[in-house]
């Protein structure tokens, strides 16, 4: 069945998919008829044109275990196959939230020792593990600085700054939480500047958001004279957790002076993705902060697991407990690794990127050249000069059966390719990468022609942008009138 | 250089000798030196974790804390309240289990993402055909934050600070909603509307269609209530009833959201789930999270993109409507290929088997001495009996016999459960729950 075809296309009368019981008790009177609905019109298929509709659509798709992934940021590691059939467990899988605790106390202890191990990974006092993805995360982050400054009295503090090179999502909850938003430029070495930060930070400051290492892949040196110039001006110091795999094992965000921290479970602990989810984005606090946590926590009473709920709660933020099937994942890999794996994780994330660095910084235009973490941030700018933009290179490696990197983001780079290629790739698969990227940049001087009309032998080719945004067409529609054509 | 670790991990492709060749390429004698802008004194941290264990024996170690759960393969169950338990066909699995779809990201590559975004503009049209809703975007983390959501974009549609959530909508929906509408400085209001009028001041009234008691609302009246102060009228509607009941796009809903869950994914303590947003095609140009959209390349071969992307946050940063980026998109397949599987008739069928087997529950129930339903009105799988006893004890009696009765209301109504019957409990799971219900 070609991709073609959608649903409507292959439905037929008549057809389903799986096998249901029968009733077997007798039947009640149906409610009055203005309750009941009319029509239902729902494509019918059999299994087996179910099943080969949607495996030739997978086979269009590129994931993690198809190649090399190297998406700036969003951290695409291999994702142990383990993992998958723990989180399927019946004992995991088929439970519900609701059920007595005495019969759930194993959820009870994973969620419990996975708030712990995350605590400790990021030198904080306690985890929530309720948000359900990063951005849900850097919410309820936000909210907690909210509520720690009126549960003090202070309600001048209603803006929150952040970095010219911050994520999208980041000023985006910053609105979502009520606050208004300072832009706190870089300096030429990618660094926060600190006189834009110290005109800043004034009484109005709730909350500086830095994430560390900052999105160019850098690490921050004066961390220590940021967070103390924050607080000794009454504000708190968060961070967007993203970029966790730099330093894992190695660091601790509480020593470098943050309050909280937001991590991506999805990301750093080898979740999947999922194409776009589920992820999972629990927030991490110091001691000053644990009441304020949303709720409901893990806890542990004598010997006990129960869930409790923070004093000074910023409330429920979800409606249970967070992604708990994720969290079976992340827990899997951080008992797996222990200490030492988690330290040997980021020793290879961080070599990785160095490498593509130092190999690929002759061809393409590197602006911020020093000793990168997990990832490289180069720019298209010599390219351009010649007419090829960024967005022509992402599309040249997709002949070469690679996954661009991120592309114009951070937005203060010119043409940004925003390469991250985690510890999951080995020298092998970087040299290929890397001799793409060069082959690239040679075309790019003596064919540009082939990039300008990249992709060439993907499912489909550029896809006109501009036309589906004009005239929206987001769905198909079936009715009886079209059944009986 | 050092050795990592003693045994090779399998996730680290990399050996010594590539480490080593690596660290010659770029110049340094070792991984520390890489790790030199990091100020000496954070560098040497402990870290206080279990020691590592192999694949075999932490699968014993979680299959043991697994089977610390009264897991429902082995329990009956009729707790519903916002996760229900409902026949997963195995298409659903297999099919998200294709790891060219799960191991995927955000299809920011359209050219190699056809599998993902043309799912996902499958899973808008089933969801706008089940809801009779004009459009859907691609999902939201669950539907409670859906709900939030849809309060957000009422009041910035209708430019007005207030939300009015209707006193019989699940509790815990009403608790996100207040720290969503919060967060943006905006009040909630709880309203009884029996005889009431709206506060001309709201933006919106959030109706639960059956309401969290489990019974339905006379929906076209407040429907009309909201219209009558130009507020929208959000529905929160179980996705499975409408197999069988009136659609939130037939009774004049302006946003419908609900919990994606009962649709083809399990129950997994909570999450992850869905959040099912859909609106009238008026408000698509502010509707919060992804939009997939059909269009040609440059050959004219359809395909499918992520559209409308000025309204999300990765483009429009602070004036994003919303902060969502990663959702839920592997449930959004879930769905979408759970409704495939059953189609029309099967999706009838399973809302049929539900209220038929919850009807027979709850007469058996409401026969019993003592026992009695707290409403009247008609509903679906969900139903609220008052008992003669405390229910945490009649629960407490259940749980020996290996079964687990319904939520405990009693903070609510007196004596009151909330108990769901899917097509999930067979007659004789109903017939021995009302047997020792007798017996008590």
């Amino acid at each position: 069945m070609s991709h073609h075809y959608l649903l409507p296309d292959i439905s037929q009368p008549g057809k389903i998919g799986c096998s249901l019981p029968q009733l077997d008790v007798s039947p009640a009177e149906l409610p009055p008829q203005e309750l009941l609905r009319q029509e239902l019109e729902l494509p019918e298929v059999s299994e087996v044109e179910l099943v080969r509709y949607f495996t030739a659509l997978s086979k269009l798709n590129y994931g993690v275990d198809t190649g090399f992934y190297p998406l700036g940021s969003c951290t695409m590691k291999y994702n142990p196959k383990w993992h998958e059939d723990m989180a399927k467990l019946p004992g995991f899988a088929s439970i519900h939230p609701y059920q007595p605790e005495e019969s759930v106390q194993g959820s009870l202890q994973l969620m419990f020792e996975l708030q712990e191990y995350l605590a400790e990974l990021t030198g904080m006092n306690t985890t929530s593990l309720a948000p359900i993805a990063g951005a849900h995360g850097e919410f309820a982050g936000l909210l907690i600085v909210k509520a720690y400054h009126r549960d003090r009295g202070d309600k001048a503090r209603k803006k929150i700054l952040l970095t010219d090179s911050s994520h999208g999502t980041n000023p985006a909850s910053v609105v979502m939480c009520g606050f208004d938003i300072g832009v706190v430029a870089s300096d030429s070495e990618g660094n926060v500047d600190m006189k834009s930060l110290d005109s800043m930070m004034n009484e109005e400051v709730a909350a500086l958001t830095l994430t560390m290492p900052t999105t160019l892949g850098l690490f921050d040196p004066q961390i220590a004279d940021i967070s103390q110039l924050v607080h000794e001006r009454g504000g708190l110091l968060g961070a967007d957790g993203a970029n966790l795999n730099a330093f894992l094992g190695h660091v601790k965000f509480g020593e470098l002076g943050y309050d909280y921290v937001q991590l991506n479970l999805h990301k750093t602990f080898s979740t999947p993705h999922g194409g776009g989810g589920p992820g999972s984005g629990p927030v991490c606090v110091t001691e000053n902060l644990v009441d304020f946590l949303p709720s409901p926590l893990a806890a542990k009473d004598n010997g006990k697991y129960t869930f409790t709920s923070p004093a000074k709660s910023i409330g429920r933020i979800g409606n249970f407990y967070g992604n708990f099937s994720v969290m079976v994942k992340a827990y899997a890999y951080i008992r797996s690794l222990g200490a030492e794996g988690l330290k040997a994780v980021s020793e290879d994330a961080v070599l990785n990127a160095n490498y593509l660095k130092e190999k690929l910084k002759a061809y393409y235009y590197l602006p911020y050249d020093r000793t990168c973490m997990h990832e490289v941030v180069f720019s298209g700018k010599w390219q351009k000069a010649k007419g090829v933009h960024t967005l022509d290179i992402a599309k040249r490696l997709l002949d070469y059966g690679l996954h661009p990197p991120t592309v114009y983001f951070p937005l203060i780079v010119d043409e940004a390719l925003m390469t991250e290629p985690t510890e999951t790739e080995g020298k092998q698969t970087l040299d290929a990468y890397i001799d793409a990227m060069k082959e690239i940049a040679r075309e790019a001087d003596e064919n540009p022609e082939i990039l300008h009309t990249a992709p060439h032998n993907t499912p489909v080719r550029r896809l006109d942008e501009v036309r589906a945004a004009r005239n929206p067409d987001l769905r198909w529609e079936m009715n009886s009138q079209r059944r009986k054509e | 250089m050092e050795v990592m670790s003693k045994m090779p991990s399998p996730y680290l492709p990399n050996t010594d000798a590539d480490r080593s060749a690596m660290l010659r390429e770029i110049g340094v004698s070792s991984i520390d030196e890489l790790f030199q802008d990091i100020p000496e004194r954070f560098r040497h941290t402990h870290f206080n974790l279990p020691q590592p264990l192999s694949e075999l024996e932490i699968k014993k170690e979680l299959s043991k804390l697994a089977s610390r759960n009264a897991s429902l393969d082995n329990y009956t169950c009729f707790l519903g309240a916002g996760s229900y338990r409902h026949f997963i066909p195995s298409t659903v699995d297999h099919i998200t289990g294709r790891s060219e779809l799960y191991t995927a990201y955000t299809p920011y590559q359209a050219e190699v993402s056809q599998g993902t975004l043309q799912t996902v503009y499958e899973y808008q049209s089933l969801v706008c055909q089940l809801t009779g809703m004009e459009v859907s975007n691609a999902g939201m983390y669950d539907g409670s934050t859906a709900a939030a959501e849809a309060a957000i974009l009422a009041c910035m549609i209708t430019k007005r600070g207030k939300v009015a959530v209707l006193n019989t909508v699940t509790p815990t929906y009403c608790e996100v909603i207040d720290t969503y509408v919060g967060g943006r400085n905006l009040s909630v209001e709880t309203v009884e509307l029996n005889s009431n009028h709206l506060s001309s001041d709201c933006a919106c009234l959030i109706v639960q269609q059956p309401n969290f008691f489990g019974y339905f609302e006379e929906v076209k009246a407040y429907v009309q209530k909201a219209h009558d102060i130009g507020a929208l009228l959000i529905a929160i509607v179980d996705p499975i009833s409408l197999g069988l009941f009136k659609p939130p796009g037939d009774y004049g809903a302006d946003i419908a959201v609900a919990e994606g869950q009962p649709l083809g994914i399990p129950t997994s303590f909570g999450g992850p789930y869905l959040g099912i947003f859909t609106c009238r095609k008026e408000y698509l140009r502010q509707m919060p999270g992804r939009i997939i959209g059909k269009t040609v390349d440059v050959d004219g071969k359809p395909g499918y993109v992520m559209t409308l992307v000025t309204r999300e946050q990765y483009i429009r940063r602070e004036r994003a409507l919303s902060n969502i980026c990663t959702s839920e998109a592997l449930m959004a397949l879930a769905a979408a290929v759970y409704l495939a599987t059953l189609g029309k008739r099967g999706l009838k069928q399973v809302a049929e088997l539900c209220y038929h087997k919850a009807h027979y529950a709850a007469d058996a129930i409401g026969k019993l001495k003592g026992y009695s339903l707290a409403f009247q009105q008609p509903f679906f799988k969900e139903f609220v009996i008052r008992c003669p006893m405390a229910p945490s004890q009649i629960n407490e009696a259940l749980l020996k016999n290996s079964i687990i009765g319904g939520l405990d209301i009693s903070h609510m109504i007196d004596n009151a459960m909330l108990l769901c019957v899917t097509e999930v409990n067979t007659k004789q799971d109903i017939d021995r729950l009302v047997e020792i219900l007798g017996t008590l």
